[in-house]
């Protein structure tokens, strides 16, 4: 039981360092701060490269967020065992899934989405990243858990 | 430069008024079959054996399209950091040779050998308009879009110029200009770099029922416009009736823009100047087709995770008994 939360727990930081960093790499930054200049961090100048790590580590972490979602539900473990930044962890990812739902949905063919709705959309996923990424640093330097 | 110019005057005068008959018959039939197919995209088919190289084409979308060229603000701000190029064509608006911000079309000219003959062709180049454009798709900031009419065009007054879609887009066809645009209102020294420009198809002029300029201005009926599925019909035929070659249907996973050409393409792309604002002829894989299908697999995520879950559930009231 130990070796699948741990195991768990190394999937979602791996696929949450790629999924952020190739997140951030759909902007034109890495070359232009030097950050694709450093050896073995090429691909991240790599629009087409970013794009499918992105979608692989998102079917990753959602595979992750349902696996574990159905597991909660399955062994009857109550609702309020969750901790308050658990929640509120929970609903930023939620967030992030919809809001990247809709974006890998605008990017198949024959699919045509506004300026407003993109930018909205693009902000969205922007805020709740930088919003899961403070609240991610706040539980691992205060020691606080998903559940009870 | 005056044998070119007395070159243009001949044909504008020899030819304009010969074409003109048919060219406004074919607007008006373009014109009429856009109103009635609002869900099919619209696709242009350009005929080489047609064109003569006369560049009114390019003259009509310069005009046509002056008011949407940018006006930066001098002196540029300095970037940050310095390796963050400076794009300056305001001062090289004439320049009809290559794709700039203030040259959305241009003519590529190309020798090739047809039945021992050795042949001059010139083809109007410009954006492609793909099925599934990778610079709309993949702007990182919703400056680009495409309408449902199959054009895709960029937004000025929202682009930051961060010139994303050049590098995505399989002919890097749009072009930047620094100092103007959105980026000059957030933090122009961090970042963006101006407005990212190409053709928009004459966005406007489609809108109110015209066809582009380029198409309306070709004395030579060189450009055709319609439904996606009656242009396809169309090339297919000519290039059967000239025994010719089709570029665009395929290329990048399908674009709204066909050439029909009586040489190979292989062997125009070998012929033509290629570089920067000179888009090649090669043929071009699907770029967006690794992204599609894997969107399409994230749609067993949810279940994979799903069963397994269960799966693990199952496992452990097994062993429980």
């Amino acid at each position: 039981m130990k070796t699948t939360g741990k195991l768990r727990r190394y999937i979602y930081v791996l696929t949450l360092f790629f999924i952020t960093l190739s997140g951030f790499g759909q902007m034109p930054i890495f070359k232009r701060y030097y950050i694709a200049d450093i050896p073995g961090l090429g691909w991240l100048a790599q629009f087409y490269v970013t794009h499918i790590i992105h979608y692989a580590a998102a079917s990753v972490l959602i595979a992750l967020v349902l696996y574990i979602l159905f597991d909660f539900i399955f062994n009857g473990s109550g609702l309020n065992r969750i901790t308050g930044s658990g929640y509120l962890k929970i609903v930023i990812l939620a967030g992030l899934i919809v809001s990247g739902g809709l974006m890998v949905f605008k990017n198949l063919p024959g699919v045509y989405y506004g300026h407003t709705t993109i930018i909205v959309l693009d902000l969205v996923h922007l805020s709740l990243c930088m919003m899961l990424l403070c609240v991610s640093l706040y539980t691992l330097i205060w020691e606080k858990k998903w559940v009870n | 430069m005056t044998s070119k110019l007395s070159r243009r005057a001949f044909l504008k005068g020899s030819l304009t008024a010969a074409g003109s008959v048919a060219a406004t018959t074919s607007i008006a039939r373009a014109a009429t079959s856009m109103a009635h197919t609002k869900k099919e995209p619209l696709v242009t088919l350009l005929d080489i054996s047609k064109c003569i190289g006369c560049e009114e084409c390019v003259y009509a979308c310069q005009e046509v399209n002056a008011n949407k060229y940018p006006e930066p603000q001098k002196p540029f701000p300095k970037m940050v950091p310095d390796r963050v190029p400076v794009q300056d064509w305001s001062d090289k608006r004439d320049v009809t040779d290559r794709l700039t911000p203030y040259n959305w079309l241009f003519i590529q000219h190309a020798s090739a050998t047809v039945n021992g003959e050795e042949i001059e062709l010139t083809i109007p180049r410009r954006c492609m308009h793909c099925d599934n454009p990778p610079c709309v798709k993949l702007c990182p900031w919703g400056s680009a879009k495409q309408e449902e009419n199959g054009l895709s065009r960029i937004d000025p007054d929202i682009c930051l110029g961060g010139s994303k879609c050049k590098k995505v887009c399989p002919w890097d066809i749009p072009e930047r200009q620094t100092g103007v645009g959105l980026y000059l209102d957030i933090l122009p020294a961090f970042a963006g770099n101006g407005v990212m420009y190409k053709c928009d198809r004459c966005y406007n002029r489609l809108e109110k029922g015209e066809v582009p300029a380029c198409i309306e201005a070709c004395p030579e009926d060189v450009q055709t416009i319609g439904p996606k599925s009656e242009i396809l019909e169309k090339a297919h035929a000519l290039a059967k009736e000239m025994n010719g070659y089709i570029y665009g249907e395929h290329e990048n996973g399908g674009t709204n823009t066909i050439y029909v050409s009586p040489v190979p393409f292989e062997q125009l792309n070998q012929s033509i100047e290629k570089g920067k604002g000179k888009p090649h002829l090669n043929t071009v894989k699907n770029m967006m087709a690794d992204g599609t299908n894997l969107a399409k697999a994230m749609l067993i995520a949810p279940l994979a995770g799903v069963v397994a879950a269960f799966g693990k559930f199952y496992l452990s009231s097994k062993e429980d008994k």
